[in-house]
């Protein structure tokens, strides 16, 4: 009985090939893109780790100074000589050969033996390390991408990618000066009686290890993003599965009910089209899995790049396999699958034996599904108002994206059969109030579709909105914020007063870049010395300000913060903050500091070197004609014999922040293009599937005497009215989706809110595409149609519907 | 002297099936007059439907000429056919093959719309003759068989064609509805001057037209 009835489903499939086509590719597509970007997130985490068992760190507890700053070098000495056994490490970032870098710089010496650095100097003479010219270690793939870094790099794979391991001597060189290592770590063997720390050096702090660091908290948004991306493509793919299962449903119910008349019992049929389900979920899953793969192989270099851009996180470019992540891929697939197809399992199981035969009345059904999906959009639409007014954190941020597209989503179809229902009053001929009638009835059998494109739709253009206003925010941005023609850091305070001695004859400026690291308002930041000059004044992109922020400053009376620090300690124009060691400060302006994690203080050169007479004083930004830049740069190095490291024009600067921002919107583009693509080809399933029926539905009216050809232009025509009215639609929703990630989902994760720029033509072009994708989904139903044979016309007059 | 509303001259039609040639019609000829009515009887597999889809312009022949309203059916292209359909052919069949989308009041006015030949008055006279002032606000799908064969009926008058092709059109009706609805469309197609061609399985009904034949193996015979 089992098996009869199994050939009879199945037979289902053999007669309409490309259903099940659509069917398996929906689902492999969803799951391509879900463990796709699951892929890169599980490999950017193990990247993470490795970076930390180069020390060892995943073990070791460590020490930091409690006000931030960095380890003073009488409390390390003081503790050497009580007896610690500590090692002391120096992490920065730094340019070095043309790249952005992590210098880690460690003291080979006292360096525990936990981590994997002792294998990588152990190949290396040890005292090549320690001195000049000096030796540096790198993973291979950055040793290739490095180009005359000043030094000798070998390559190791026990390096993170885009660390550079060093002596700490030369990091402390290479990262401008900063002289104190940032931490110490504790080897795990200590002497039996150790004096408490309290005591030694009652400044620093004891940090055990597997507490969050900070590359964890910054790398996280990040990650959510992307999680956030392939949950969406995955929602999209869903609805082609659901569509495609409801009307194979829909299809087979004649049979359905037959088998049960048979004597089939129900319990058994629910079983086998559950089973059905299941095996084509394993199958689409696994071609699901290795489509994800090659998606995650395709974008990994991009996002590895911007990570490691954006954060110095160490990943690599290149993916491994994990069985962990292929399971649960699968795990996803059958319960996508279960999830489309449960409406339908569930209606077969309440569908009593002698259900009508006719497809149920669709006109009185969708008007009653019209004003439940209505009042459900709303009902979202209120939750996301909530959320936007009142919801705090990333997570709130998220639910608040989910609610307004989820929203958008169900008012398709009521506002779509209201468009309809209005055109429909409108036409006047009789084939116009038919095509828009027909419009109408069809509406509930292409919801699902033109949700999807409706989302996908949406989804891109509040993306591409966003980076668009990213870029061209950030683009001006960095022409303000780089206004220096040239960069020069000095490798000791000597060569640094010889060097402003020389160039400030040869230069219209030299403008300090003095800093000290400082705890402001609990937070970590960095206080940097200003100079009152003009190129501040004119310049600098000021958010907000008090009354004359410059003379304010320059007369030591205000400080300027951050974007980052202001949102995160709220310092906005008129509160005052606590400067350790400098005193308390209005603050009187807030300046834009994308694309940096940390928060800053900008002080008053001279109040800045009377609180911090320690802080190095050996970068320094230069104005002077640019034409003159090469000829100055190449005349100091002549001179001091700076490495060519320690300097940089703008423009360089400049090329090396843009790339880093235009690989990760490389990542976000692709995964947009594969989001619409499925959209795309959930509409052409749909469209595919119901050519069948409408075959049925179409032959009356050519036997009222309306050629094939125009019916096929007109069923065509009806479609792309439908994209066209579902892109519209999308429209707003992108636009407002675009705000909450520039207003909300920026400001939670990065710390900082972009200006909404509007982009018509960017749109335009969208949605020319999806025009362009509807009309190739609606062409082959309509060729088919056109060139039906009138025998398969004829057969609607006498087969039963 | 008028022109016929049909005629049909050495009708040959083949189909090619797996057991080889089947001559469904073989050298038919006929000829109807305005206002006549024809009944067409045979077995199931006789030709019947495939004779009117011929007529109707939906199928092509093998050879012969059928003409409705003195223009030429089988040779015309596509969109002359689909023409000719709209502006002189009626056609009802066993399945009413209304329109989902439409209201009965659309299904009623749309043939005639589409042959630029609508008249609301008239419509609502037909309307009023079929018993289908109540319902005009329905969906197809909200009626019973009957009252959706008496809408067909209906739709296909308002728009006045010169002939009308019936296939059957009480085949899915019990024997009373069946009765009423064939004398309305018999009233109504001679008040309107219309020729009918019935094909019918019953002989009762077939009585009740002016003529009858009856086709067998191919060609035409007295019944
Ligand atoms: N497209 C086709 N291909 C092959 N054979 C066909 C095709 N259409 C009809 N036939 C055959 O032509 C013959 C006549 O069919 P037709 O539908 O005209 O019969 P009918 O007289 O209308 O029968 P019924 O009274 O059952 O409606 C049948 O034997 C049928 O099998
Ligand atoms: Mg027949």
């Amino acid at each position: 009985m089992t098996r009869a009835a199994l050939g009879a489903l199945f037979g289902h499939w053999r007669r309409s090939p490309l259903q099940l086509v659509m069917l398996l590719a929906g689902l492999a597509l969803a799951t391509a893109l879900w463990s796709g970007v699951q892929a890169l997130n599980s490999e950017a985490r193990s990247a993470y780790a490795r970076a930390a068992s180069l020390l060892g760190e995943a073990e070791l507890a460590r020490l930091e100074a409690t006000a931030g700053g960095g380890v003073a070098l009488e409390d390390f000495a003081a503790l050497r000589r009580a007896g610690w056994q500590v090692s002391p490490v120096l992490e920065g970032r730094a340019e070095l050969g043309g790249q952005r870098v992590t210098v880690l710089g460690i003291d080979p010496l006292s360096a525990p033996p936990q981590g994997a650095a002792g294998t990588a100097l152990a190949v290396a003479d040890p005292v090549a390390f320690l001195r000049a010219p000096w030796l540096g270690f790198a993973h291979p793939q950055t040793v290739s991408e490095l180009s005359d870094p000043g030094f000798e790099i070998l390559p190791s794979a026990a390096v993170p990618v885009g660390t550079v391991m060093v002596d700490i001597g030369l990091a402390q060189t290479l990262l401008g000066g900063l002289a104190r290592p940032d931490r110490l770590l504790i080897h795990p063997d200590q002497p039996a009686t150790l004096p408490p720390l309290s005591e030694i050096a009652p400044g620093l702090q004891r940090i055990d290890p597997g507490a969050e660091d900070d590359l964890a908290a910054l790398t996280g948004s990040f990650h959510l993003n992307l999680t956030a991306f392939g949950l969406l493509s995955f929602a999209v793919g869903l609805f082609i599965v659901h569509s495609a299962v409801g009307l194979a449903f829909e299809q087979r119910r004649t049979m359905l009910r037959t088998l049960r008349a048979l004597g089939l019992p129900l319990r058994r049929l629910v079983g086998l089209m559950a089973a059905e389900l299941l095996v084509l979920a394993l199958l689409a899953g696994l071609v699901g899995l290795a489509l994800g793969y090659a998606v995650a192989a395709a974008l990994l270099p991009d996002v590895a790049a911007s990570l490691r851009g954006l954060y110095g996180a160490p990943v690599p470019g290149t993916l491994r396999f994990d069985p962990l992540w292929a399971l649960a891929g699968l795990g996803m697939a059958l319960g996508g699958a279960l999830l489309a197809g449960g409406q339908s399992l569930w209606q077969m199981w309440r569908m009593p034996v002698l259900a009508p035969a006719q497809p149920r009345a669709w006109a009185v059904a969708s008007a009653r599904t019209l004003r439940w999906q209505g009042a459900a959009a709303v009902a979202l639409a209120g939750v996301a108002l909530a959320l936007a007014l009142t919801g705090e954190g990333l997570v709130a941020g998220f639910i608040l994206l989910g609610a307004l597209l989820l929203s958008a989503a169900l008012a398709v179809p009521p506002v779509l059969a209201g468009i309809v229902a209005l055109a429909g009053r409108g036409a006047r001929g009789p084939l116009a109030q038919w095509v828009w009638a027909d419009a109408r009835q069809q509406l509930p059998r292409l919801q699902l579709a033109l949700m999807a494109l409706m989302l996908a739709l949406a989804a891109n253009i509040g993306v591409s909105t966003m980076v668009g206003s990213f870029r061209a925010t950030f683009i001006g941005w960095l022409d303000q914020r780089l206004v220096a023609e040239a960069y020069v850091t000095a490798r000791d305070e000597a060569e640094a007063a010889a060097l402003r001695a020389f160039l400030k004859p040869r230069v219209e400026a030299i403008l300090p870049v003095w800093r000290a690291e400082a705890t402001v308002a609990g937070h970590p930041a960095l206080v940097y010395g200003t100079r009152d000059h003009a190129s501040y004044r004119d310049h600098w992109p000021l958010l907000a300000a008090g009354a004359d922020p410059w003379d304010r400053l320059a007369e030591g009376r205000g400080v300027l913060v951050n974007e980052q620090l202001a949102r995160r300690a709220d310092l906005w124009p008129g509160a005052e903050v606590d400067l350790p060691a400098a005193g308390r400060f209005q603050v009187v302006g807030v300046y834009s500091d994308y694309g940096n994690p940390r928060g800053q203080v900008m002080l008053g050169l001279d109040q800045f070197v009377q609180a911090y007479p320690d802080a190095p004083r050996l970068q320094h930004a230069l104005r002077l004609p640019v034409a003159e830049v090469p000829a100055l740069l190449a005349e100091v190095q002549d001179r001091f014999a700076i490495p060519s490291t320690l300097m940089s024009d703008q423009a360089s600067a400049k090329a090396l922040s843009l790339t880093i921002f235009e690989r990760t919107f490389a990542v976000t583009r692709a995964l947009n293009v594969l989001t619409l693509s499925v959209a795309a080809l959930a509409l052409f399933a749909t469209l595919a599937t119901l050519s069948g029926m409408r075959l049925v539905q179409l032959a009356p009216l050519w036997a009222l005497g309306l050629t094939r050809r125009r019916l096929a232009v007109l069923d065509a025509a009806r479609t792309l009215a439908l994209a066209a009215l579902t892109a519209l639609l999308a429209l707003p929703v992108g636009v407002l989706l675009a705000q909450v990630l520039l207003a909300v989902i920026n400001v939670q994760a990065f710390g900082w809110r972009l200006p909404l720029m509007l982009f018509p033509g960017d749109w335009a072009r969208l949605i020319g595409w999806a025009l362009l994708a509807s009309a190739a989904a609606a062409l082959l139903p309509a060729l088919r149609l056109a060139r039906s044979a009138p025998g398969d016309l004829l057969r609607g007059f006498s087969a039963e519907r | 002297m008028p022109q016929p509303a049909l005629t049909v001259a050495h009708l040959v039609k083949t189909f090619a099936t797996g057991e080889g040639v089947l001559r469904v019609l073989d050298d038919v000829s006929l000829q109807l007059d305005a206002g006549q009515s024809l009944a067409l009887t045979g077995e199931s597999g006789s030709g019947k439907s495939t004779l009117l889809h011929i007529c109707a312009g939906l199928e092509p022949a093998d050879s012969g000429q059928v003409h409705v309203a003195g223009q030429a059916v089988t040779g015309a292209s596509d969109s002359a056919r689909a023409a000719l359909r709209r502006g002189a052919v009626g056609l009802i069949f066993q399945q009413f093959n209304l329109i989902p989308s439409l209201t009965v009041g659309g299904n009623l006015a749309f043939q005639a719309r589409l042959a630029g030949r609508h008249d609301p008055a008239q419509v609502s006279a037909l309307a009023h003759r079929l018993g289908l002032e109540a319902l005009l606000t329905r969906y197809p799908e909200q009626l019973s068989g009957g009252q959706q064969q008496r809408v067909a009926v209906g739709r296909c008058l308002a728009a006045r064609p010169a002939l009308v092709l019936a296939d059957e059109p009480t085949g899915n009706l019990d024997e009373a509805t069946g009765d009423a609805v064939l004398d309305l469309l018999l009233e109504v197609a001679a008040d309107a001057g219309a020729a009918l061609l019935l094909v019918t399985h019953s002989p009762r009904l077939a009585a009740r037209c002016g003529a009858r034949i009856h086709l067998r193996a191919g060609r035409l015979e007295a019944p």
